[in-house]
């Protein structure tokens, strides 16, 4: 059991300024992201894309935001809990528990969730009898590339992970990839190599085809695919892999008891306390009058959630309002040497 | 303004007037159309705001830039007729615009 006072439930750009607003108060917290790196939305979805309304800073990407922020909050020590899903949460006396999917338990007295539009999760096949194979023979991701040692795999999906496990899978297995039209969006040293492979006739190819169907029991004997004209194409695999990027779920949140309002949670605007006590949300997750999902948005509502959690971290103490110009026991939090 | 039909994955139809310069995905949002989720808010970064476009309509409409066609790669159930509702700009050309939603978003 991790204890400590605050849990930030996102490591995107409003769950990272807030591990610096509670540090400059003296409150200490861990990070959870479903994601298996730091930065959320601004890593997962737009990397590279030029941010223009950042307050003082004209110009950045989603990249240099994200380690600008991690920097920032060094001083801090934050932990971070990546890959893991936070599941449930359960009030104890006047702490609150919380469990993730990977077993790992904190105590805390305050929960900040700043998830967005939820945990990443990747995005499936629309086809209907999937759900049988899921986890074993149909997989959206690869833990342990040994099982597919001299066995078919089929790769569906047109970018960089479709064509880069289509390469490294060449190398010891039956590769077919499989994509929904000519072009792949990939890098185009990776198109140009999976291009070569299959006039090496190392990798099969088939493009403007989707998946149509799964036949099979425990393990898949055969799937087949459509074409863009209707034909179907028959083929023998043991895996089916599928690379279609992720989506954003609310999941587990929902499950909470928060106030719910489409997919967002409603707070005040004074401390973006949800209808839980101990329970904040900030970000493009809280909904109130006149919410605007931006940064700077989230950024303003980390500084008083953080303020907000105050009172269940230190309930004997009174928090005086200071800056960091001035103030000597922010600076020293903040590891400014006078 | 022009006139959009939005036909749910269920069938059930409604056409909204939306006003010209806004998109057919922000017209689904403002009036709580189901189906349409938008969770990027309109930067082509996550395909949940896919939808078909009825085939006649589908020629009349700009073409696709090449990163809507990478984002509908990640869409549920894309088809020839696949379009990203915040990338279409309602103007009087679009009056009588019908979109339908995918049976779900992700």
């Amino acid at each position: 059991m991790i204890k400590t006072d605050t849990l930030i439930i996102g490591a995107g750009p409003v769950g990272l300024f807030c591990v610096h607003q509670l540090g400059i108060i003296g409150l200490k917290c861990e990070v959870v992201d479903n994601l298996d790196k730091i930065g959320g939305q601004c890593i997962e979805l737009y990397p590279d894309k030029p941010i223009y309304d950042i307050p003082a800073v004209p110009e950045c990407t989603g990249e240099n935001l994200t380690n600008n922020l991690i920097k920032q909050i060094e001083p801090f020590k934050p932990n971070f809990y990546l890959g893991e899903r936070v599941e449930n949460i359960e009030k104890v006396e006047k702490k609150w528990i919380v469990r993730t999917n990977k077993g790992t338990e904190f105590e805390v007295s305050s929960i900040i969730i700043a998830a967005g539009v939820g945990s990443f999760e990747p995005r499936k096949f629309p086809t209907k009898e999937i759900e049988k194979y899921e986890e074993k023979k149909i997989l959206y991701s690869i833990k342990d590339k040994t099982i597919f040692k001299d066995k078919t795999v089929c790769i569906f999906g047109g970018g960089d992970s479709a064509l880069d496990w289509a390469i490294e899978l060449s190398n010891t297995s039956k590769v077919i990839l499989v994509h929904r039209r000519d072009e792949f969006r990939g890098m185009q040293a990776s198109i140009d190599k999976a291009k070569k492979l299959k006039e090496e006739g190392k990798i099969e190819i088939y493009t403007k085809y989707q998946l149509d169907s799964v036949k099979g029991q425990e393990e898949i004997e055969s799937i087949n695919i459509k074409h863009d004209d209707e034909s179907t194409k028959e083929i023998k695999t043991d895996y089916v892999l599928g690379f279609f990027g992720l989506i954003m779920q609310l999941g587990p949140i929902a499950e909470w008891g928060l106030n719910l309002d489409k997919k967002t949670i409603p707070v005040n605007t004074e401390s973006f306390e949800t209808n839980k006590e101990g329970i904040f949300a900030i970000g493009d997750i809280c909904s109130y009058p006149g919410k605007l999902k931006l940064i700077l948005s989230g950024f303003h509502e980390g500084a008083l959630a953080a303020r907000g959690s105050f009172k269940y971290a230190r309930p004997d103490e009174k928090l005086r309002f200071e800056f960091t110009t001035t103030s000597k026991a922010v600076k020293s939090r903040l590891g400014v040497k006078e | 303004m022009a006139k959009i039909t939005y036909i749910e994955n269920s069938g059930n139809a409604q056409t909204i007037e939306v006003s010209n310069g806004l998109t057919v995905m922000e017209g689904a949002v403002q009036n709580d159309i189901p189906g349409i989720d938008a969770d990027c808010g309109g930067s082509m970064a996550c395909a949940t705001c896919h939808v078909y476009v009825k085939e006649e309509w589908f020629n009349k409409l700009p073409k696709k830039e090449d990163g809507e066609e990478d984002m509908l790669d990640m869409a549920f159930e894309p088809k020839k007729n696949s379009r990203l509702s915040c990338q279409l700009i309602v103007s009087d050309e679009l009056d009588g615009l019908t979109v339908s939603t995918p049976s779900k978003q992700g």
